[in-house]
């Protein structure tokens, strides 16, 4: 390793064994656990998914070929791969736009001061600090059929008749699981834009008034050209964080019913708890290339947001 | 609030301040809702009540009877004591560890430092769930499955990636001319570093322990599938087992519930500022 530090004069061959041994001293422990926990495991996973390793026929672990991708693609009434992938991608979407539209006009209606806005970011923001987990919990009960307050204020407000089971529906779980995701989401947005819009020089809203701009040109031409990059570097990582997001559904629905709330991640983390570890690895091989491919056009986006 | 002279006799911008007010409003009402009827859930005694429809919006004789039975009876203390425990822990070390990468990737100029940075960044891109298959092989060959080594394993490893990155951009904002000063006046890099880099960058390093410890706190998967053990689980796992039995008890599962996100509330109400830039240096600028 050769160390280039303009700033200080050392270039004593000495001096430079000493830094190559403590920069490799201080990294190692970090790369250790990082390539070991987390890089090898997906690498290795290729080989576990061509056989039938299930936690019940741990002594009779054998190859079986592309049985399990075959399993997994093979269309068939009893395989819902294509239902699952489905709901990913509406789970996605359906979760995504309403959060980025509500937390960028949050962030606008907080950009401008008023007294108590601390506080109000306080509160506005609370739901980020709570687990998935747990909002898929909190949600499950106010979804409830029995005695849940969403149907009792749909009830009161005259749009039902009487209390409906939105979670045991298959037609509109997957809407309740959405919500409860836009709900937690929402903050994420407002955070990181309104960290952005903070950074647009205060010269530049003055110089467009000076021109006469009203405030949608001002907004046009001054604040979104600057918060741009922001908006889709926060917006392409919104997209994994939800995509991985998987505990809000394994606590709300479980991926029922009838596995119409079922997305890729939970899938797989059912197979895992299934023991069925041979499969798992199968569709975390399908899992790891989405991700995969996504990451390159994010790459190619980034640059074209930086770029700009 | 400050209003300029044109805008005070603009009746558009009333139209706008008042559509604005009643739109923060309704989203503060929108955000505050279900974390009062978590609240009402958990004080109301009988299932009668629970269960009743019209429902009832403020229990008539409020009771913290369901926060003693999931206390105590439902061991709640334990698991309590469990997650914070293995939250402190690893975020702790994992911080130290991050530190040190984080430093050298921050102040020192080496062939490889890019290579180096992309390691920890692109496993944002790596579902955590991906590589649970094999993990589970490799944990219970070191005979890690149900211990309190193998969780913390798993925890600490899991947060260093972020924490590297957020901390060196931290780092980044933090002038080197103090430390060059000391370099020239003699000190070794370690004590440097000791010595004077890490007390300027406390601030940085605060945050990102806040931030690991919530999100470690907030694990569910990796506890679930690595620590089912009734002594050694953790808050999430142990509210796992309360939604998987057919009669959900709502009002002791509410009154966990509140218990498990107290500390995260707790934290992000006293340092809103740290957390919030720990996620913007993190997520923007790594």
């Amino acid at each position: 390793m050769r160390r280039v530090d303009p700033t200080i004069e050392d270039i004593s061959k000495k001096g430079r064994r000493r830094d190559a041994v403590f920069i490799t001293l201080m990294v190692l422990p970090a790369v250790i656990l990082v390539i070991w926990q987390m890089y090898y495991p997906v690498i290795a996973g290729l080989r576990l998914a061509f056989t039938n390793y299930n936690i019940q026929n741990i002594n009779r672990v054998r190859y079986v070929g592309f049985k399990n991708f075959i399993d997994l693609f093979k269309p068939g009434p009893f395989n819902d791969f294509y239902r699952t992938m489905w709901n990913s991608l509406v789970f996605v979407l359906g979760a995504l736009i309403p959060q980025l539209i509500i937390g960028f006009a949050l962030a606008l209606m907080l950009n401008r001061a008023f007294r108590g806005r601390s506080i109000y970011q306080g509160v506005a923001f609370a739901p980020w600090a709570v687990s998935g987990f747990v909002i898929g919990i909190m949600w499950r009960w106010m979804f409830n059929g029995m005695g849940g307050v969403i149907n009792d204020l749909l009830v009161k407000a005259g749009i039902l008749k009487e209390p409906f089971g939105w979670l045991s529906s298959s037609s509109t779980a997957l809407f309740c699981v959405i919500v409860a995701m836009v709900w937690y989401g929402i903050p994420f947005f407002t955070i990181m834009i309104t960290a952005a819009l903070q950074s647009v020089p205060q010269e530049l809203y003055e110089a467009a008034e000076m021109d006469g701009a009203g405030r949608i040109a001002k907004f046009k031409a001054v604040t979104l050209p600057h918060i741009k990059s922001v908006i889709i570097l926060t917006t392409l990582l919104r997209v994994i964080w939800i995509f991985t997001g998987s505990d809000t559904i394994i606590s709300m629905t479980g991926g029922g019913p009838a596995g119409s709330t079922q997305i890729l991640t939970s899938k797989i983390y059912y197979q895992l708890m299934d023991g069925s570890y041979g499969k798992a690895s199968a569709t975390s091989i399908v899992c790891t290339l989405i991700m995969v491919l996504y990451t390159l056009f994010y790459l190619k986006i980034t640059k074209f947001a930086e770029d700009d | 609030m400050q209003i300029t002279k044109r805008e005070r006799s603009d009746p558009k911008f009333w139209v706008g301040q008042v559509l604005r007010f009643a739109f923060l409003i309704i989203h503060l009402v929108v955000t505050v809702f279900p974390f009062y009827w978590m609240l009402n859930t958990s004080l109301k005694g009988s299932q009668a009540e629970i269960y009743a429809f019209p429902v009832i919006y403020w229990p008539e004789n409020p009771t913290f009877q369901n926060y003693l039975n999931i206390a105590v009876k439902g061991n709640f203390i334990r698991f309590f004591t469990n997650s914070f425990t293995y939250a402190g822990i690893a975020s702790l070390i994992g911080v130290i560890i991050s530190v040190m990468s984080a430093y050298v990737l921050s102040r020192m100029r080496f062939k490889g430092r890019n290579w180096l940075l992309m390691l920890f960044l692109g496993t944002q891109m790596l579902p955590g769930v991906c590589g649970f298959a094999i993990k589970y092989q490799m944990m219970s060959k070191m005979h890690l499955i149900n211990t309190v080594p193998g969780i913390l394993l798993l925890y600490t490893s899991g947060v260093i990636p972020y924490s590297v990155v957020t901390l060196r951009s931290f780092f980044d904002g933090v002038p080197a001319s103090l430390e060059e000063a000391a370099l020239i006046d003699g000190c070794n890099r370690p004590q440097t570093m000791i010595k004077i880099s890490v007390p300027l960058m406390l601030p940085g390093i605060a945050s990102v322990l806040i931030f690991d410890f919530v999100n470690t706190w907030n694990d569910f998967g990796t506890a679930n599938l690595f620590l089912d053990s009734t002594k050694k689980k953790t808050i999430a796992v142990a509210l796992y087992s309360l939604i998987k039995s057919y009669d959900i008890a709502w009002g002791e599962l509410m009154a966990g519930t509140i218990i498990a996100i107290l500390p995260t509330m707790i934290l992000f109400s006293l340092l809103r500022k740290y957390m919030v830039a720990g996620l913007v240096n993190g997520a923007v600028k790594g």
